[in-house]
């Protein structure tokens, strides 16, 4: 059953060295304040699942806490490259890597596959594809009933899963708003699911009846962080702090800027202080 | 906007976003892709096509935002759209269910045959530039109706062999979609911000039909790196109207000023 913790403690709890771990969140409702209590407690040898990897798996990567990342689109949101995945995929700076590459096509499935218990997602996908190529978890299956040959990809399975969203209720429900993304599928594909919210209301009566809510028994535990999603936005709360993507483009360009930065941003700082960062957003939002 | 305007009076960035525009129709279903296709989707919308709808694979649906998006998966965009759906919902039902018109592609490296790479410069398990990947561009490349491509022309970017195939054009050419199972058409219609191209009917190679204002064919063939095939009838592409430029340079306006303060003009 959910327990409501604070986020160091929820952390330590639900993740381990060598996990497969998830931090999902497709250009909103990033948990940017739980990976960083991951990397304050420096946890090694991760498998990093994400279909969008931006900052906070720069920011892993760069730590050398990865030793494998799943993907398919490693990009900084709307500006550009991740330096520091590039510095580990191109250089092995500061370790080697793996990487297991996919479509969004690919890894949506996969996420709904693991959801549904299921060992593998069949899907119209990969067709005159290079990433079949490279990639021999893309395989193939024929339709029993039509011949149609359709792209089959291993279910993701994380060990744990860390999202951010919007609110919970009293007992642990919790409620995602706006662009909800791939989060229900990784919380509910994996052995333990643990969210950051911006609030704890009494109740969602009032609410309407088919808004995405996560029952509290699908969930190991809930951090309450205001601004838990910085540099990212959360809906009806505070905006995109887009002067941070860019100017995490030349922060992760060095690699002593990079360690600087994560030593007094991360390292030195704690989840209280996510919302301060948010203030001058939440106007905006 | 960094390019200079020419004597014409306009860009021809301006030119090209607004050419891509006008291919698009009132009835389309349009997955939007990141980059350059999303000003001239917008475009259309506040033109020629109201009611068209514009899809962003953070599952927005019928999305009409009133700046331009920094990301595909921008709050404006949910705020404004018919509804938002799940991720796997969007890839399942709405593309790969067959519900799309138009996929609208950007790219980084193209070559004749309308193949896409924004997977990696150089081999891909030593790349010498690792790029950010396809995204959800592999399957909206074969489960869109069609798809429209538009990017600027450099040696670099039109390349006669692409060093990855993230999203599949016609491949070889000829009937190589049908052989691999493809039913789409696949790219249709290239618009850079030189010339309209479209695909040769046997070949398939991408083939200038339109020369944008004041372009000649030296310049296209400058700018691409494969020997440039020209219709045997050149049309001159009509330049931008005073609404389409006006539409343009406002939207461009609002979205600069929109984010103000938060970086916007540099990503944009």
């Amino acid at each position: 059953m959910v327990k409501f913790l604070p986020l160091k403690q929820a952390v330590a709890e639900n993740l381990n060295d060598g996990d497969t771990v998830a931090f999902e969140g497709f250009t909103h409702l990033i948990p940017t304040a739980a990976a960083h209590e991951a990397i304050r407690q420096g946890f090694r040898d991760l498998t990093l699942i994400r279909m969008t990897p931006d900052l906070i798996y720069d920011q892993m990567i760069g730590m050398g806490m990865a030793k494998k990342i799943v993907f398919s689109y490693v990009g900084n949101p709307g500006v550009g490259l991740l330096r520091r995945a590039r510095d580990a995929i191109e250089n092995g700076f500061p370790r080697s890597i793996e990487i297991e590459e996919h479509s969004h096509a690919g890894m949506a499935n996969a996420y709904e596959a693991g959801a549904a218990g299921l060992p593998c997602a069949v899907f119209r996908g990969y067709r005159g594809a290079g990433l079949a190529a490279v990639n021999p978890n893309i395989k193939s299956v024929t339709c029993p009933f039509t011949g149609e040959v359709l792209a089959a990809v291993p279910s993701i399975r994380p060990d744990v899963t860390f999202i951010h969203a919007q609110k919970a209720d009293r007992k642990g429900n919790v409620l995602v708003e706006g662009i909800i993304g791939i989060q229900k599928e990784a919380v509910l594909a994996a052995r333990r699911a643990v969210v950051t919210v911006e609030e704890v209301v009494d109740n969602f009566d009032d609410l309407h009846p088919n808004l995405t809510v996560l029952p509290r028994w699908t969930i190991a535990a809930i951090a309450v962080v205001p601004g838990g999603s910085h540099p990212s936005y959360a809906h009806g709360y505070y905006a995109r702090d887009n002067a941070a993507y860019l100017e995490w483009d030349e922060i992760a360009a060095d690699r002593e800027k990079f360690r600087a930065w994560m030593q007094a941003n991360v390292i030195e700082k704690s989840a209280d202080d996510f919302a301060a960062r948010v203030e001058h957003l939440r106007k905006a939002a | 906007m960094s390019d200079n305007q020419n004597p014409l009076g306009f860009t021809p960035n301006e030119m090209m976003t607004i050419a891509a525009s006008r291919a698009l129709r009132n009835d389309d279903v349009c997955f939007v892709g990141i980059g350059a296709p999303s000003a001239a989707c917008n475009v259309a919308r506040l033109t020629h096509a109201p009611d068209i709808t514009l899809i962003y694979e953070s599952g927005t649906i019928g999305t009409a935002p009133d700046v331009l998006p920094l990301s595909i998966g921008d709050g404006e965009l949910c705020e404004t759209a018919v509804t938002t759906v799940a991720v796997p919902e969007m890839f399942r039902y709405w593309l790969q269910g067959g519900r799309i018109s138009i996929g609208f592609l950007g790219a980084a490296q193209l070559d004749k045959f309308g193949n896409i790479n924004t997977t990696v410069i150089g081999d891909y398990f030593h790349p010498k530039t690792r790029l950010p990947g396809g995204g959800g561009a592999p399957e909206i490349a074969t489960s869109s109706k069609q798809v429209y491509i538009t990017m600027a022309q450099t040696k670099r970017g039109m390349v006669e062999k692409i060093d990855f195939f993230t999203s599949f054009g016609h491949g070889e050419g000829g009937d190589h979609r049908k052989r691999l199972g493809i039913d789409t058409a696949g790219p249709t219609l290239l618009i850079t911000d030189l010339a309209i191209w479209k695909p040769d009917p046997v070949t398939k190679e991408f083939t200038v039909g339109s020369l944008h204002p004041g372009v000649t064919r030296q310049q296209v063939q400058e700018t691409c790196g494969w020997v440039v095939k020209f219709a045997e009838a050149l049309d001159e592409t009509p330049a931008p109207s005073e609404l389409e430029l006006r539409t343009l340079r406002d939207l461009q306006a609002r979205t600069k000023a929109a984010h103000e303060g938060t970086g916007k003009e540099k990503a944009a």
